[in-house]
Order: C-alpha cells, then structure tokens, then sequence
C-alpha cells in the first residue's frame, strides 16, 4: 500500500512506512511542524504595519504568509523564532519576545 | 547451449556486465578489479552495450553515481577492492538504506595497513553491517554465476537490497580457468527488465528518496532492512533454483562437500575452498571422515541451515581469511559459533584467521588443520581457540 505523506505519523508502524522512506509527493515540509523549537516568538501589529513588505523576503522560513498582495500573520508552525523579520521592521510592527509575555 | 571459454575472474564479472547491459557503471579502477571497468570500456567503445560508462574521480563517487542512477531508475553496476571498498563506505549504508538494488563487483583485497595488494576478506568482511547482500565465490565460474544471479535477488520486491558479489583478488580474478558461459540471450531472458514501480524519472509520480529521518522514524526503517534481509534468503534460493534450470548449476547458501559422513570438517569462505576439497579427497583415501562447509551467502547468514548442516559433526574448523580485532576470533567464526549456540549437542569449534594479504594456503596447511581436529576429537581437548596460522615463528 503506497501512504502519502499526510497519511504518516509518529504513530505509525514499521510494516506501514514506504519502503526506504520514499516521499511520493512534492512539498510535504508544509506538513511539519519545524516550529516546535522556537523560544522566542515574533508578535504581529497589524495596526502599525505598513504593508512595505521587507519582512516576507527577509523570512528565512515561509512562516510570513502573503495573500492578495498584503501580509498576514505569522504561521508559527514553520516560524523558528530567529526575530530577523522584527529587526527589518522599521515601524514597530513586529516584536519579539517569550511567549505568553 | 553454454559456451565454452578460458577467462579470468575478472573476464566473467565484464562479460557478465556486458550479458546484462546495465543502464549505468560508475567506473574508477583500483587493484586487482581495475579490469572490470577495464574490460567492460572496450566493449562499451566496441558498441556491445548500451551503458552509461560514467569515469569518476574517485570510488565515493562511483558509488555515488551508483546510487543516482538506481534511484532515476537504471540499472547500475560498480567494481572495487580494499581502500575503494573502504572509500564508498558512507554510500554504501545509503545504497542500502535507499533500499537501491545496486550491484558491486567486489575483488577482495587486504585492506590496508600495511599497504598490501593481495587477497584477503578484509575488505568486505569489513562491510558486513552495511546493509549489503554478501555473496562469495571459489573460482571463476561462481564469480560469473553469483553475478547473473544478483539483480533477480536485489530487484526482487519483497527484498530491494544492494548485492556485492565478492571474488578472491589475483587468486580468482587474475587466474585464467576453464569457463562455461550462458548464451546472452540466455542471461536477457534470466536477468529480464528492471521495472521498479518508483524512480525519480518517473514524471506522473515525483519521489524523494533517502530523506533526513527524525527518531521516530529511523528505528522503523531500520526495522524494514533487517526483514528484507531476512527475506532475502528464500530469494536467494529461488533464484538458484531459476539459475540451476538453464544452466544446470546448482547453488545454495551454502557449499556441502563430503560432509554426509563427516567427523570433522572446515567452514571457510572463497577460494581456499578448493585447495581444501584437494585435502580433504586425499585424507578420504586415507579414510578420515572429513568434509567442507564454503559459505556462499554470508549476509545473510545461513544460521539455522549452517546449525543443521555441522549438528552431526564432532569438531569443525572455522577459517577467517579477516582478522577482526576482537582478540576472540574472526567473523566467520563469531557467526558460526553463535549459529551453534541453539544446538542440543554442539560440535567443538576452533578458529584459524589465515591468508591474510595473500599470505598462501596449501594442502599441507589444511592437512595440518585436520590433523589438530582429530586429536580434539580423541581427546576433548580443543586447546588454544582463537589461533593463526601462516605467519612466522
């Protein structure tokens, strides 16, 4: 039986896994949460935000979604806490800091 | 109809290759397998294969483009020895763990050091945990023989592993023998086409292969290669059953010879086989019960049938052509004991590494051997387990 990507987890059995690891498909990483070791976290203000969008390209993750031309806020899934997007913002449209703070 | 012909160990592994017509060979040469690729360019510049002769700088690279082309979806053959082995080592566990059924030549040849260019198992004994189907050969003609039957066994679905079909280096693969090979379009028909149902040429069905695994996931992978393994077996004597019916050879896991009756007897790998069959006829006219068990197949290993095959044997000499380090005894031997372990009434085993880099082995060594085996058997007493024999002094 060939599983796709979607369809593996931590829960599944050796018998179940693809031979090799195979991946039969393109872009599974958006399945991975690669955010669960960030320590520190990037917080949106949209009220301040400009909509220059230097922080999207600046993103070395894909963790700044843009739809229709206007950034949305952060996929923190994918975010790795690097705190690069809220050193380019020059508005104060993004801060950094420990969760919950 | 076989076709009678004089070649070298060598010669078989290039006419083989060119029988089969691989898709791809990563090529670079290193003493003594350097005429594989060698013999095999002529008949790529002569138009008599099709092949992708692919000149690397180095053996990590021709594994390398081993794996790359196995994963696109060819075929892909290589040939090596000693420090090449020893080079592509790190692609050799992706080859493996890929589950790419690449097919390797190997030439044994003592690893260094000291330098040495002669034959011992040093080489692919060394290699024994890397994932790889091991398969060994006396002569020339098994050479030939094991190299037909790795891509039915690799390829087969239930198995996907690399194969390395191994050869005494200068003993077996420079030697000139008596040969008979099989019809090409014999060896098409056996071989067939490689259709696996996944490769990264393939346009409807984009593929990763050999991604980065977490710990959640590595032991269930690793898990799927030791049952491949395991499943190899039954394979492997399927496919000597196809192999036996169009060219009237035989082949298991292993190699009886004369041990119906045996009291005592040898288990050895490669050519030293056949200096041993030598010894072992005189001693039967003398009428010692003697015999011979040459392994074939090493990974994997024939545990339950080498058990059942030495079960009625009172003593038995392991002879490791590879000095392990374990200050213990050589791998063979740690196998074989451990094979006896599950026996009721185990036979006495001692071990003998010897030969190592080419260091020679005559009838009068193995005469000797059973000489020591005998008086084991009168007294009880094996002695000294662990023992070379060979060297100087």
């Amino acid at each position: 039986m060939i599983r796709k990507a979607a369809q593996i987890d931590e829960q599944t059995p050796w018998q179940e896994l693809t031979v090799g690891g195979e991946i039969y498909e393109g872009g599974t990483a958006r399945l991975v949460n690669t955010g669960d070791w960030r320590t520190i976290t990037p917080q949106f203000h949209p009220d301040k935000c400009k909509q220059c969008m230097l922080c999207f390209p600046f993103c070395p993750d894909s963790a700044i979604p843009v739809e229709h031309g206007r950034r949305q806020d952060f996929d923190l899934m994918h975010c790795k806490g690097c705190g690069i997007c809220a050193k380019v913002c020059r508005f104060g449209a993004i801060t950094f800091g420990k969760e919950g703070d | 109809m076989g076709i009678r012909d004089r070649l070298s160990g060598n010669e078989a592994i290039a006419h083989a290759m060119r029988q089969i017509d691989p898709d791809v060979m990563g090529a670079f040469p290193i003493t003594p397998s350097t005429e594989i690729p060698q013999y095999f360019a002529q008949f790529v510049a002569d138009g008599k294969v099709n092949t992708e002769y692919v000149t690397v700088e180095s053996e990590h690279s021709s594994m390398s483009v081993c794996i790359g082309a196995q994963a696109a979806g060819g075929r892909a053959v290589t040939a090596t020895s000693s420090c090449g082995l020893a080079l592509m080592y790190e692609l050799l566990y992706v080859a493996a763990s890929s589950r790419l059924p690449i097919t390797l030549a190997c030439v044994n040849r003592a690893l260094t050091g000291p330098i040495n260019i002669n034959n011992d198992h040093s080489d692919s004994m060394g290699a024994r945990s890397s994932g790889w189907i091991q398969i060994y050969a006396e002569n020339n003609q098994e050479a030939y023989d094991n190299f037909l039957q790795a891509m039915p066994i690799g390829e087969h679905s239930e198995v996907r592993l690399p194969v390395m079909i191994c050869q005494d280096g200068f003993i077996t693969s420079h030697a000139v023998e008596n040969i008979e090979l099989l019809e090409d379009a014999a060896v098409k028909d056996f071989v067939g086409e490689y259709h696996p149902e996944h490769y990264l040429l393939k346009q409807e069905n984009p593929l990763a292969v050999g991604p980065y695994d977490i710990c959640a996931y590595y032991m269930e992978h690793k898990k799927q290669q030791a049952e491949a393994m395991k499943r190899a077996k039954s394979v492997i004597l399927e496919v000597a059953a196809r192999f036996r019916d169009i060219s009237g050879r035989s082949y298991g896991l292993f190699e009886e010879y004369r041990m119906k009756d045996a009291e005592t007897a040898l288990v050895l790998i490669g050519s030293t086989a056949g200096t041993a069959k030598a010894a072992i006829n005189q001693l039967r006219t003398e009428g010692k019960k003697v015999g011979l068990i040459k392994i074939r197949v090493f990974r994997p290993f024939p545990m339950e049938e080498l058990a059942a095959a030495l079960s009625h044997v009172k003593v038995a000499a392991v002879m490791d052509k590879c000095e392990d380090f374990s200050a213990c005894g050589g791998p063979l031997f740690a196998e074989t004991r451990s094979a006896l372990y599950d026996l009721e009434c185990r036979p006495k085993l001692v071990n003998y590494v010897y030969g190592l880099g080419g260091r020679d082995v005559s009838t009068e060594h193995i005469r000797s051997i059973f000489d020591r085996l005998f008086t084991i058997a009168e007294t009880g007493e094996t002695g000294e387990i662990y023992t070379h024999m060979g060297q100087r002094g």
